[in-house]
C-alpha cells in the first residue's frame, strides 16, 4: 500500500519535472564547473578572466542564493541546460491580484506585467514594480506567491500526513501487536517526546492536551531539516532556515502559552515572588522584565532553530565555495584542496544531521516547558 | 529576498499549511497513535500483572500439589499397613478355623471309626453265635441220627441229671 503511494507520488513529481522549462543556460555561476574542469595553464586563466561574458564565480552571492527563499527551485545545471521548476507568483498590487508563472520572467526584459525580480538593494530577490526598480519609489507589492520554501512545505507536510496516517493505520489495524516497519522506525521518537519531553515538562495531567501540537512541531522541523539536508530537488530548500517559517511556529508556541496561562502564571509575571520588593513598587521593574520574557522565549525559539540551520547550511556551502574558488585559479589546486574540503564537507553533513535531530528537539522541549510554566498549579505547603 | 526579513506571503502560507497539519496529524494521526499506544501500555501492564499472579497460583498450587502427595503418602502408608494387620488376622484366623475343623474332623471320624468298629463287632458277635448255634445243630444232627448214639447220649445226660 505505501509501495503504491510512492509510485503515485513518483508520478506527480514526473508531473512536475514535466513543466520545468529547459532553458538555455545563461552565464551563471554554476556553470564555470565546466571550465574549471578543463586543463587550465595560467594561460587559459587570464584568458578565461578577460572574456567579457564570463562572472566572476562570487561564493557570497551562491550562498545567500541558495539559502534565501527564490521564486522558482533549480534542480540542475548541466552545461548549458539550466533545469529549474517554475512557480506560480501570486502578487497584490494596488488592489489588484495577478498569477503567473514565475517562467515569464525569462525574457529580455526581465520583466512581465510591469513587474521584475529585484536584482540589487534592500529587496532583492523580491518582486518589484518595474517602476520601483528604476526609481527606488513605488506602489508596495504583496506577494502571496508559492515560492520554493512554500512548495517545500506543501510538499513536506504532504509527505509528514503520509507517513503518520500509514503508521495510524498500522495502529489502528493491528492494535497490542509488535510494532513493525516505519512505525517501529517512528515510535520510538513519538515515546521520547511523549514520555520524555511532554510528561516531563507539563506533568502528567495536563500534558495530553499538548501533545499534538508538541508531535506535529517536532516532526515538521525533525523532517524538513533533514529534507534540506538532501541537496536535490524534493530536498534542498531551507524551510527551517527560514525566518518566517520558525516565527510562524514561535508565535504558535507563544499563544498556545498566553492562552494556557493560569492565575498563577500570570500573578508570578505581575508579582514575581523571591524578588526584592524595591524592584516592583516604585518602578514596575521586574514585571516589565517578565512581559519582555513573554515575548523573548519565542523570539529566541524562532533565532535559535532559524540561525542554526541557515549557519549549517552556509557552512556547508562555504566548503564548496571553495572548491570553486581554488577552481578557478587551476583545476590542479581545485582538485586538490576539493578532496581535504569533500572530507570537511562530509564531517559538516553529519553535524547537521545531528543538529537537524537537537534543533527539533530542543524547539519542541522548549515549547513545551513554557507551556508547563504556563499551566504549573501553585505548590501548596 | 532578506534572510532576516520575512515575507508576508511565507507568513500566510505557513500559518495555514501548518495549521493543516496539525489538524490533519492531530485528529488522523496522533489520536489514534496515542490510543493505541495507550491501550497497548495497558495490555502489556494488564498482562504482566495477570502473570505474576499466575505464577504465585501456580506457587500455591504447587504448594498444594506438595501437601496433597504428602497427604496421599500417608493415607496409602495407613492403608497398607492396615491391609497388612487385616491380612495377617484373615490368615491367623483362617489358620485357627483350619485346625479347628481338622481337629473337628479328627474327633468326629474317631467316633465314628469306633461306632463302626463296634457295629461291625456285633455283627461278627452275632454271626459267631449264628455259626456256632449252625455248627452245634449240625454236630448235634449228626450225633443223633443214629439210634443207638441217641440212647447213648441220652443216657449220658440221664447221667448228668441228678434227681435230687
Amino acid at each position: 500500500m505505501i509501495r503504491s503511494r510512492f509510485t503515485s507520488l513518483i508520478l506527480v513529481v514526473v508531473f512536475l519535472c514535466s513543466l520545468v522549462s529547459l532553458q538555455q543556460a545563461q552565464a551563471g555561476a554554476m556553470i564555470q564547473e565546466g571550465s574549471t574542469l578543463k586543463p587550465a595553464d595560467s594561460a587559459s586563466v587570464r584568458e578565461m578572466k578577460e572574456k567579457p561574458g564570463e562572472e566572476k564565480f562570487n561564493p557570497g552571492e551562491m550562498i545567500m542564493e541558495h539559502v534565501v527563499d527564490n521564486h522558482e527551485w533549480h534542480i540542475i545545471t548541466l552545461g548549458h541546460l539550466n533545469l529549474y521548476l517554475p512557480l506560480p507568483v501570486l502578487i497584490i498590487c494596488e488592489g489588484q491580484f495577478h498569477a503567473f508563472w514565475s517562467s515569464k520572467f525569462h525574457n529580455e526584459t526581465h520583466s512581465y506585467l510591469g513587474f521584475t525580480l529585484s536584482k540589487q538593494g534592500a529587496n532583492k530577490g523580491k518582486i518589484v514594480t518595474v517602476q520601483q526598480e528604476m526609481t527606488g519609489k513605488g506602489p508596495n507589492v504583496y506577494d502571496f506567491s508559492i515560492t520554493k520554501t512554500v512548495l517545500a512545505i506543501f510538499l513536506s507536510s504532504f509527505f509528514l500526513i503520509l507517513i503518520f496516517i500509514s503508521v495510524a493505520n498500522r495502529y489502528r489495524k493491528e492494535p497490542n501487536q509488535a510494532p513493525h516497519g516505519l512505525q517501529n522506525l517512528l515510535e520510538p521518537l513519538i515515546l521520547f517526546i511523549r514520555d520524555d519531553v511532554a510528561k516531563s515538562s507539563i506533568g502528567e495531567k495536563k500534558y495530553e492536551k499538548y501533545l499534538p501540537y508538541l508531535l506535529t512541531i517536532f516532526f515538521f522541523i525533525l523532517f524538513n531539516n533533514l529534507l534540506g539536508i538532501i541537496p536535490i530537488f524534493p530536498g534542498g530548500a531551507n524551510v527551517t532556515g527560514n525566518i518566517a517559517v520558525t516565527g510562524v511556529m514561535a508565535v504558535f508556541t507563544l499563544i498556545i502559552t498566553t492562552i494556557s496561562g493560569n492565575r498563577h502564571y500570570w500573578i508570578d509575571i505581575i508579582n514575581t515572588p523571591g524578588v526584592p520588593w524595591w524592584l516592583k513598587l516604585p518602578i514596575p521593574l521586574m514585571p516589565i522584565v517578565e512581559i519582555i520574557g513573554i515575548i523573548t522565549k519565542p523570539f529566541v525559539l524562532m533565532v535559535r532553530l532559524f540561525a542554526n540551520m541557515t549557519a549549517g547550511h552556509i557552512i556547508i556551502l562555504g566548503f564548496i565555495s571553495i572548491i570553486f574558488i581554488f577552481g578557478q585559479i587551476s583545476s590542479v589546486l581545485g582538485i586538490g584542496v576539493g578532496i581535504p574540503t569533500l572530507l570537511f564537507m562530509i564531517f559538516m553533513d553529519l553535524l547537521e544531521l545531528l543538529v537537524a535531530f537537537i534543533q527539533a528537539y530542543v524547539f519542541t522541549l522548549l515549547s513545551a516547558l513554557y507551556f508547563g510554566l504556563a499551566t504549573i498549579e501553585p505548590e501548596h505547603h | 529576498m532578506e534572510l532576516v526579513n520575512p515575507g508576508i506571503g511565507l507568513i500566510v502560507w505557513m500559518t495555514l499549511a501548518f495549521l493543516a497539519i496539525l489538524y490533519i496529524l492531530g485528529k488522523y494521526a496522533w489520536k489514534p497513535i496515542m490510543t493505541a499506544l495507550k491501550e497497548r501500555e495497558s495490555s502489556i501492564h494488564d498482562a504482566l500483572n495477570s502473570a505474576e499472579k499466575a505464577k504465585e497460583e501456580m506457587k500455591k498450587m504447587e504448594f498444594s500439589n506438595e501437601q496433597l502427595l504428602l497427604e496421599a503418602k500417608n493415607e496409602r502408608d495407613i492403608i497398607l499397613s492396615t491391609a497388612r494387620k487385616i491380612k495377617e488376622t484373615i490368615i491367623e484366623e483362617s489358620k485357627q478355623k483350619a485346625s479347628e475343623e481338622a481337629n473337628r474332623i479328627i474327633v468326629s471320624a474317631k467316633e465314628s471309626i469306633r461306632n463302626e468298629k463296634m457295629a461291625a463287632m456285633t455283627d461278627l458277635k452275632n454271626q459267631l453265635a449264628e455259626l456256632s448255634l449252625e455248627v452245634a445243630k449240625k454236630i448235634l444232627k449228626k450225633e443223633l441220627s443214629d439210634p443207638k448214639k441217641q440212647e447213648e447220649y441220652s443216657k449220658e445226660l440221664m447221667k448228668d441229671v441228678k434227681f435230687n
